[in-house]
C-alpha cells in the first residue's frame, strides 16, 4: 500500500500492527527492571506472549521481542526452540500433555494417552482435524505420587483413572470448568 | 506408625497455611526477626546454619553452611551479588518443592530472607518450573503480601537489611535444574550448563558472585534459626540431620509426599507410609532418590535413606523420591522410559551426553521389544563408562550413565532374558513408541 498516495491528509494512517500490543509492552517495561540485562526478560516474555497472543509464538512476535531486548531474531528463535513448553506453530484451541515419564509409566500413563487421542481425535504431533486439539508427551511433570496426570491447557489433572479422561477433555469443551 | 518429630509440613493442617495471616501466627517471620532485632552478623548466621548440619536438599547434599561461606568477603568484593532459588523440580520422581511452595509460600520466602542476610544479597530471584503454575501464583501472592507488611523491601524492619525477590518462570527443559543451566537459562538464553570451573560463587549470574539452592534446602533454614542447631542436629542420622520429604510414587498403595527424618529404613517408609506394594503383590525393584539414582533390587529395601548408606549401596539419596516396581513391572521398560527421557533432555554441548543418550535410549528400547543381542549387555557397560564420572561439562550424562550401571550389575538376568526369549518376559502392551516434541 501506497500510503502518501492514497491517503487524504486529514484520514488516520494504517499504522503496520504491533504484534505485541500495548498491554504487553507495559508487563515487559516493568518486568526488565528486575534484572541488571534485558535478555533476561526474554523467556517469561515469550510465556506471556504464548499466553495472550493465540497459544503460539509467531516469528513476528519473535521479531518483536528481539527488537524490544535488542537481540538478533536468531537468538530470541534459537531461545524459544530449545524450550519444550514454546509451541512455534500454531496449536489446537486445547492442548492436552500426557506425562509419560517413568512414575506416570508404570500407573498406566499409555493407556490413558491412547484413551486422549480416541477422545480428541488427535495424536501426538497431529491435531485434531478440526483443529480443536493439541496432545503431546511430556515429561515428568512433578506430579508423580498423583500419577498418571495430564496438563490440560494450563491446569494439572492428577489421579486420573481411564473413565475420567472422557468427562474432562468433555467439560472443557462444552464450556464447562472441568475438575 | 512410628512416633518423630515433624516441622516442615505442620502448617499443612491448615487450609490457609499459605496466607501471611496463618505464616504469622504459626512462627513465621519470627527467625528473620529475631535475627534483625538481636543483631546477629552474618557470619553468626552462617555458622548457626554450619552447626545445624543442613545438607541441599536438590541432590547433591552439599553442606549450605559451608557453601553459603564461599561468597566473597564483600569488603574485598563489592560487586553485585544474587541467590538464584531452584525451584525447577524436574527429577523424574521428584514432587516435593511443590508441596512447600503451593502450601507453604512464605516459609519458602523466609528461608530467602535469611540466605540474603548471610550472603549479604540483595537480589533473589525463584527460578520455578513453567509448568508449576499454581506453585508460582501461589508465591507471587505471597510475595505480593510480604512485601506489604515490609518483609520484602527496602530497610526490612527498619535496619540496613534491603533484599528484592523476583519470581521467574522456566519454560519445561530439566537442564535448567543443574546450577549453571540454570543461570544461564535466567539470564534469557539455551539451558546450556557452564564449564566449572568458574564457580558460581565468584562466577554466576551475569558474571557476579551467586549461590543456587533448592527450595526445600532454604525452607530449613528460619526453623534452624528459630529453634537453634543442636534441636536440628539431634533429628536424622549422624551426617545427614533434619527431617526430610520423601515422595514414594510408582506401584504402592498411597503414594504421597511424607516427611520423615533422615536414615529412615526404606522398608518402614514403604510399609507405614505408602501403605505397601499395592494389589498385594511383591516389590520387584525400587529406585531412591528420583531416575538418576539406579535401580536397587528387592532384597536391599532395608537400606537406611540418608547420603551415606545409600552411596555405600553403591546408589544415592538424590532427592529422596522413590520409586517402587512391583514382581510384574519390567525395569527394563523402566529403564527405557528413562533412557528415552536423558536423551531427550541432553543439552547436546558434550559429544559423549549427545550421542550417549541417544544410545542408551535404543539399545534399551531393542532390548525391551526383545530385538536386543547379548553383545548389547556390554556395550552399556561400554557407553555408560564412556560417559561418567566427570567425562562431561554437567553431571547429567552420569544421570543416565548410573542407572544403566545399576541395571547391568542388578538386573542383568533380566536383560538376559529379554535377549534369550525375543520378547519382554512381563510384556505390558502398549509398546513404548513415542519421544517428547
Ligand atoms: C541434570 C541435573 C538436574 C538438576 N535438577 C535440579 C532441580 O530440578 N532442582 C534442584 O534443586 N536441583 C537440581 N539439580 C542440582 C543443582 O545443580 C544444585 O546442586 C542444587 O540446586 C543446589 O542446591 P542445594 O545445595 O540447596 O541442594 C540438578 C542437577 C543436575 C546435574
Ligand atoms: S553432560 Fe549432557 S546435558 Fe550436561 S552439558 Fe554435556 S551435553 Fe549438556
Ligand atoms: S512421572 Fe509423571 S509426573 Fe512425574
Amino acid at each position: 500500500m501506497n500510503e502518501h498516495a492514497n491517503n487524504p491528509v486529514d484520514e488516520p494512517v494504517d499504522e503496520p500492527q504491533d504484534p505485541l500490543g500495548a498491554k504487553l509492552r507495559a508487563e515487559f517495561d516493568e518486568l526488565i527492571k528486575h534484572y541488571p540485562e534485558k535478555q533476561a526478560v526474554l523467556i517469561p516474555a515469550l510465556h506471556r506472549c504464548q499466553e495472550d497472543l493465540g497459544g503460539w509464538i509467531s516469528p513476528e512476535v519473535m521479531e518483536a521481542l528481539a527488537e524490544l531486548l535488542e537481540l538478533e531474531p536468531v537468538e530470541v528463535y534459537g531461545v524459544a526452540s530449545f524450550y519444550p513448553m514454546f509451541h512455534l506453530r500454531p496449536v489446537g484451541k486445547h492442548v492436552v500433555g500426557v506425562c509419560h515419564n517413568v512414575s506416570c509409566d508404570l500407573r498406566g500413563a499409555e493407556d490413558i494417552l491412547e484413551r486422549v487421542c480416541q477422545v480428541t481425535g488427535a495424536a501426538p504431533g497431529v491435531d485434531s482435524a478440526d483443529g480443536r486439539w493439541t496432545v503431546a508427551r511430556l515429561e515428568c511433570q512433578g506430579a508423580c505420587t498423583s500419577a498418571p496426570m495430564f496438563d490440560l491447557d494450563g491446569v494439572y489433572h492428577e489421579n486420573l483413572e481411564l473413565d475420567d479422561v472422557e468427562r474432562i477433555l468433555g467439560a472443557v469443551e462444552s464450556g464447562n470448568e472441568p475438575n | 506408625m512410628a512416633q518423630h518429630e515433624t516441622y516442615l509440613l505442620d502448617r499443612l493442617e491448615h487450609d490457609d497455611s499459605h496466607t501471611l495471616d496463618r505464616y504469622s501466627k504459626t512462627g513465621g517471620y519470627r527467625a528473620i526477626e529475631k535475627i534483625l532485632k538481636e543483631g546477629l552478623t552474618p557470619e553468626q548466621v552462617i555458622d548457626l546454619v554450619k552447626r545445624s548440619g543442613l545438607r541441599g536438599r536438590g541432590g547433591a547434599g552439599f553442606p549450605t553452611g559451608l557453601k553459603w561461606s564461599f561468597m566473597p568477603d564483600v569488603a574485598k568484593d563489592p560487586r553485585p551479588r544474587y541467590i538464584a532459588v531452584n525451584a525447577d523440580e524436574s527429577e523424574p520422581g521428584t514432587c516435593k518443592d511443590r508441596v512447600l511452595m503451593e502450601r507453604d509460600p512464605h516459609g519458602v520466602i523466609e528461608g530467602i530472607l535469611i540466605a540474603a542476610y548471610a550472603m549479604r544479597v540483595d537480589t533473589a530471584y525463584i527460578y520455578v518450573r513453567g509448568e508449576y503454575r499454581f506453585a508460582y501464583d501461589r508465591l507471587l501472592g505471597a510475595l505480593a503480601e510480604a512485601r506489604e507488611q515490609g518483609w520484602v523491601g527496602q530497610h526490612v524492619l527498619g535496619t540496613e537489611f534491603s533484599i528484592d525477590i523476583w519470581m521467574h518462570k522456566g519454560a519445561g527443559a530439566y537442564i535448567c535444574g543443574e546450577e549453571t543451566g540454570l543461570m544461564e537459562s535466567l539470564e534469557g538464553k539455551r539451558g546450556h550448563p557452564r564449564p566449572k570451573p568458574p564457580f558460581p560463587a565468584g562466577f554466576g549470574l551475569w558474571g557476579q558472585p551467586t549461590t543456587v539452592n533448592n527450595v526445600e534446602t532454604l525452607f530449613n533454614v528460619p526453623f534452624i534459626i528459630d529453634r537453634g542447631p543442636e534441636w536440628f542436629a539431634g533429628m536424622g542420622s549422624e551426617k545427614s540431620k533434619g527431617n526430610l520429604l520423601v515422595g514414594i510414587s510408582g506401584h504402592v498403595n498411597t503414594p504421597g509426599v511424607f516427611e520423615l527424618p533422615l536414615g529412615m529404613s526404606a522398608k518402614t517408609i514403604l510399609e507405614e507410609y505408602a501403605g505397601g506394594v499395592w494389589k498385594g503383590k511383591e516389590l520387584g525393584a525400587w529406585i531412591p532418590g528420583g531416575s538418576s539414582t539406579g535401580f536397587l533390587p528387592a532384597h536391599m529395601i532395608d537400606l537406611a535413606m540418608d547420603h551415606d548408606s545409600l552411596k555405600e549401596a553403591g546408589s544415592m539419596l538424590g532427592t529422596a523420591a522413590m520409586i517402587m516396581l512391583d514382581e510384574d513391572a519390567c525395569v527394563v521398560r523402566a529403564m527405557e522410559v528413562m533412557a528415552r527421557f536423558y536423551d531427550h533432555e541432553s543439552c547436546g554441548q558434550c559429544s559423549q551426553c549427545r550421542e550417549g543418550t541417544e544410545w542408551l535410549h535404543q539399545i534399551f528400547g531393542r532390548i525391551e521389544r526383545g530385538a536386543g543381542r547379548l553383545e548389547d549387555i556390554e556395550l552399556l557397560t561400554s557407553l555408560a563408562n564412556g560417559m561418567a564420572p566427570g567425562k562431561t561439562i554437567c553431571a547429567l550424562a552420569d544421570a543416565a550413565a548410573i542407572p544403566t550401571h545399576s541395571i547391568v550389575k542388578n538386573f542383568r538376568h533380566e536383560l538376559e532374558q529379554h535377549v534369550e526369549q525375543g520378547c519382554c518376559p512381563k510384556r505390558r502392551a502398549p509398546q513404548l513408541s513415542g519421544t517428547t516434541a
